[in-house]
């Protein structure tokens, strides 16, 4: 049985094979993705329970491991509200759009080294970190057209809010991660963490946040706008119910009202891969040899493991923060993005480029 | 062939929606225009793929589709174009679209008609990489790269005297 399996994979053409393979990872890629969205939720809400001294959802299977599953059922099944006095299309349209930037974005990173043969990564491009942002600034319609197409006067200042939002961190981020890229000179997400194996001092890792100043500042910048980016506390304007009305999302109920925070998750999880990949050494561990490319099944697996459990613990970062920090002001939020983390960006960019420069000429 | 199959894709796509742009038969929204025109971008960043263009191409959606027309959707949005959504196609504005684009194609036609393929092209020296892009763009093309930049600049600083309520 394996037998014949192992001569039609091998009788395959190299077009065949890729593509046959590429599939698999995506569709592979896509459920882990969409089974941590829905543990995520349940990591956020047994989590911020602790915090706040209380048991939360523990009814729903052993250890409420189950809650995902009665969450979804139910937001399938609620009644759907389509308000009278919304644009049908874009009203439908915009849930999907939260959810897809996220999804396209996994094709980059690198999840693991080798797993037979099979490099860990869907695609190997050389651009990778700009197709990155380019598909995040794609998000961004969702968001605008949810609060365009609910014709209504709360849900339309709440989408310009978050779009403006959006929009502002979107250069702080961008900017924040270029010193990266003059320390490794390549765009390629696979030279970054090539440039993060080894140690330092001996037995530091020689990962990008503690590498060098300049790094890890630019770490500072990308953590804050990430949270920025992926509408989280302290920045979760969109959902101030108590002091804003909410946000884009007012008119929406049920599926569609899930899918928006879907998206969000998803892009947390997303942004955590990426903060993982950038600063923190990727799939790597700088100890027992674990930051070389595996070369049998067992590092292979250990690698994916490893991205994961790094991936895990930002999430935590994630959750932990929402439920310790208020939420900030508007002004102060637009004021942190442009006053402050703009310039601060730039300063860093040159600081680094005159620093490599001047190593570079001694 | 499967490249020449996704050209011929994207190029009907990218024609599609640039023509939903401007005369789309079902909604005169300015919203759905603008919709159109980011999915015109995007198709054409996949025409820029299949050169192996890739920064290009990723910086065509990052700039334009996520940056600019992101800032168009939100003036249209804010200036609120309720009557540009009852106003019907025009004829006369019809007639002089169809004529101007049959002008443009008829002299595309005729100058890829008066030029011969020559037999031994030269081998592309630009590849699309961007370390490539780069230092053509620090060397062969410094002085347009700088004059842009500056143009780009007065235009900021153009914006913020506008802004400014009262000039001391």
């Amino acid at each position: 049985m394996i037998e014949s399996v192992n001569n039609w994979l091998n009788g395959l053409s190299d077009t065949q094979s890729l593509v046959l393979f590429t599939a698999l990872k995506a569709v592979v890629c896509f459920a882990i993705m969409m089974t941590m969205v829905a543990y995520t939720v349940v990591l956020e809400r047994r989590l911020c329970a602790w915090i706040q001294d209380r048991i939360g959802p523990n009814r729903v299977g052993p250890f409420g491991l189950l809650q995902p599953a009665a969450d979804g059922i139910k937001a399938f099944f609620k009644e759907e509200m389509t308000p009278a006095h919304v644009r049908k299309i874009f009203f439908t349209l915009a849930p999907m759009i939260a959810l897809i930037p996220a999804i396209l974005n996994l094709a980059v990173i690198p999840f693991g080294s080798n797993l037979g043969g099979q490099k860990m990564v869907l695609a190997d491009l050389n651009v990778g970190i700009l197709y990155t942002f380019g598909i995040v600034s794609l998000g961004v319609y969702s968001i605008v057209l949810a609060g365009y197409a609910s014709n209504s006067k709360f849900p339309f200042l709440g989408g310009i809010r978050s779009s403006a939002q959006l929009i502002s961190y979107e250069i702080a981020m961008g900017m924040s991660v270029i010193p990266i890229f003059l320390f490794v000179g390549d765009l390629n997400l696979n030279s970054v963490i090539q440039a993060q194996t080894g140690t330092q001092l001996g037995f530091l890792p020689n990962w990008f946040v503690i590498q060098s100043p300049m790094t890890f500042l630019a770490f500072c910048i990308f953590l804050v706008s990430s949270f920025a980016e992926t509408n989280r506390t302290p920045f979760d304007l969109p959902e101030a119910e108590q002091e804003l009305a909410g946000g884009y999302n007012i008119e929406y109920s049920a599926i569609k009202f899930a899918m928006f925070f879907m998206g969000e998750y998803a892009n947390m999880i997303l942004v955590s891969a990426m903060m993982v990949t950038l600063f923190f050494g990727g799939w790597t561990l700088p100890w027992f040899g674990l930051d070389q490319p595996a070369t049998d099944l067992i590092h292979g697996v250990l690698h994916i493991g490893i991205f994961l459990g790094k991936v895990f613990l930002f999430l935590v970062l994630f959750v932990w923060i929402r439920w310790m920090w208020p939420r900030f002001r508007y002004d102060q939020l637009m004021d942190l993005g442009w006053r402050k983390f703009i310039p601060v960006a730039l300063a860093n960019i040159l600081v680094t480029a005159i620093w490599l420069w001047w190593r570079s000429a001694k | 062939m499967a490249t020449d199959i996704l050209f011929y894709v994207l190029a009907a796509l990218t024609l599609i929606f640039g023509a939903l742009v401007v005369a789309n038969p079902f909604s005169r929204n300015p919203v759905t225009s603008a919709m159109f025109l980011v999915l015109t971008i995007i198709s054409m960043a996949g025409l820029f793929v299949l050169l192996h263009a890739f920064f290009l191409a990723a910086v065509q959606v990052l700039v334009y589709a996520g940056a600019v027309m992101v800032l168009f959707l939100f003036v249209i949005m804010l200036l609120d174009l309720k009557e540009e959504e009852r106003r019907k196609i025009k004829l006369t504005g019809l007639v002089a679209g169809v004529v101007s684009v049959g002008a443009i194609v008829a002299i595309f036609v005729r100058s890829l008609l008066a030029t011969k393929p020559s037999e031994n092209l030269p081998a592309p020296t630009a590849v699309g990489d961007t370390a490539t892009l780069g230092k053509m763009l620090f060397t062969n093309y410094l002085l347009p790269f700088e004059i842009v930049s500056i143009l780009l600049l007065v235009a900021m600083v153009g914006v913020i005297l506008l802004s400014k309520k009262d000039l001391k």
